[in-house]
């Protein structure tokens, strides 16, 4: 069962950094938004220094977004999944590897890419520590609670937004406390609301690393029968 | 493969798909070295029956009970099923995607060589799976009955577009699965010449 897991987390891996598998396009997104930012805001670079936590966040978050949707559906569209059901494997071990694999793929380069991007917002240099700190903590939690919106919709063609939709709530308080323990460095309140912070979205990442498979896989079986 | 006497009985089954009842009161039963033979015109409920046995699709009414195979594992862990979707990611190569199966399906990492001899891929090994033609894909979906041993074969229409060599070539190995006991449901339209097989033609009065 170990090996059918790692079998399995392998392949996504090397599916999203093959040509066409869309590994770096998160990453490219994020770019994007973040470049395009200071030509929207103007170059105040103290008002770019203060707002930079919160849109690393935004746009982190809308970058994991946009890669969620293909979670399930590929594999639905072309008959594995109905083949990876088969297996040994149970499902809620499935969407673990699949949301992993999410993780190493859109979620671990986003960090990576987030204090390169930081630069460009004048992101105060204390504050980098913190920011990294959550990025790390959270995006776990954006791909596993984004599962359960991506099994929900596996069904749905251009099921994307739907997905959105579903998970948004659920990423507001990934986005609160990230965005918390990174700013408690720059806003001037104490380390402590920082830190709080930062623990707050630790437990909100363990509860979503347990209720991203058991509600992934419940919505992968109801759409699969 | 351990197959004591294997034992496939379905009931009474029923299937419903998006409200309207497909088939029901089916019933037949198979034990380990036979084949059935699924016909009917489109729309029967072959590929649904199919399905079922394979545990994709929900059973509406009837039972179906698999004995003699393993008692810890369900009849869909304990069967291939290869449907009309060919399972195939287009940038893996012919020989990741057999060795993938064969460690998912059956945690068994190396010795995909024997099913790509199997199904004559040996020569695309390296190729990626987008680069193949219809029939050579056929033969790559195909080539998981081999790499990873079970004791069912649900195939739907497994011929779709093979040409007369490999249509040989997946008979003959359809025909030795059976002889080491092991069973296979398959719907076809084609006269396989597997031998003496049961057959079952579903929807016949949905034709008059």
């Amino acid at each position: 069962m170990t090996r059918a897991f790692f079998a399995l987390l392998a392949r996504d891996l090397r599916l999203a950094v093959r040509l066409g598998g869309g590994g770096g396009m998160a990453v490219f997104f994020f770019l994007v938004v973040i470049s395009l930012l200071p030509f929207g805001i103007g170059p105040d670079r103290e008002l770019l220094a203060k707002v930079a936590p919160g849109m690393l966040w935004v746009a982190l978050l809308l970058a994991a977004l946009l890669t969620l949707d293909r979670l399930f559906q590929a594999d639905y569209e072309d008959g594995s999944l109905d083949l990876l059901t088969m297996g040994l494997l149970p499902l809620e071990l499935i969407v673990v590897a699949k949301a992993l694999g999410h993780w190493l793929t859109t979620g671990l380069p986003l960090v990576v890419a987030a204090p390169l991007l930081g630069l460009m917002l004048n992101l105060p240099g204390e504050a980098y520590p913190p920011l990294i700190l959550a990025m790390l903590a959270g995006t776990p939690a954006l791909s596993f609670l984004g599962a359960i919106g991506a099994a929900l919709t596996v069904g749905v063609r251009r099921g994307g937004l739907l997905a959105s939709l579903l998970v948004m709530p659920f990423y507001v308080p990934v986005l609160i406390f990230g965005v918390g323990a990174a700013e408690a460095a720059t806003g001037g309140f104490a380390g402590e609301a920082g830190r709080q912070s930062l623990l707050l979205l630790v437990a909100v990442a363990l509860a979503s690393l347990v209720l991203g498979p058991l509600g992934g896989a419940a919505a992968l079986r109801a759409n699969l029968r | 493969m351990t197959i004591s006497e294997l034992s496939l009985s379905v009931r009474d089954l029923a299937c419903e798909r998006g409200g309207r009842l497909v088939f029901e009161g089916l019933s037949f039963s198979l034990r380990g070295g036979e084949a059935l033979v699924l016909t009917g015109p489109n729309g029967a409920g072959k590929s649904s029956l199919l399905r079922q046995l394979a545990g994709l699709l929900g059973v509406a009414q009837g039972e179906i009970a698999f004995t003699g195979g393993d008692p810890e594992l369900s009849l869909g862990e304990q069967a291939h099923y290869v449907g009309h979707l060919d399972a195939l990611k287009p940038s893996m190569t012919v020989m990741e995607t057999v060795s993938f199966w064969r460690t998912y399906l059956g945690s068994i990492p190396e010795g995909a060589d024997t099913a790509l001899e199997a199904l004559g891929l040996v020569h695309l090994a390296d190729l990626p799976a987008a680069c193949l033609s219809a029939g050579q894909r056929r033969r790559l979906s195909l080539a998981r009955l081999i790499a990873v041993p079970r004791p069912v074969w649900l195939l739907d229409e497994p011929t779709v577009a093979l040409d007369a060599a490999s249509v040989a070539r997946l008979v003959g190995l359809m025909t030795s699965h059976l002889a080491q006991g092991g069973m296979i449901v398959a719907a076809t339209h084609l006269d396989l010449g597997l031998g003496e097989t049961k057959q079952l033609r579903l929807g016949v009065e949905a034709m008059t």
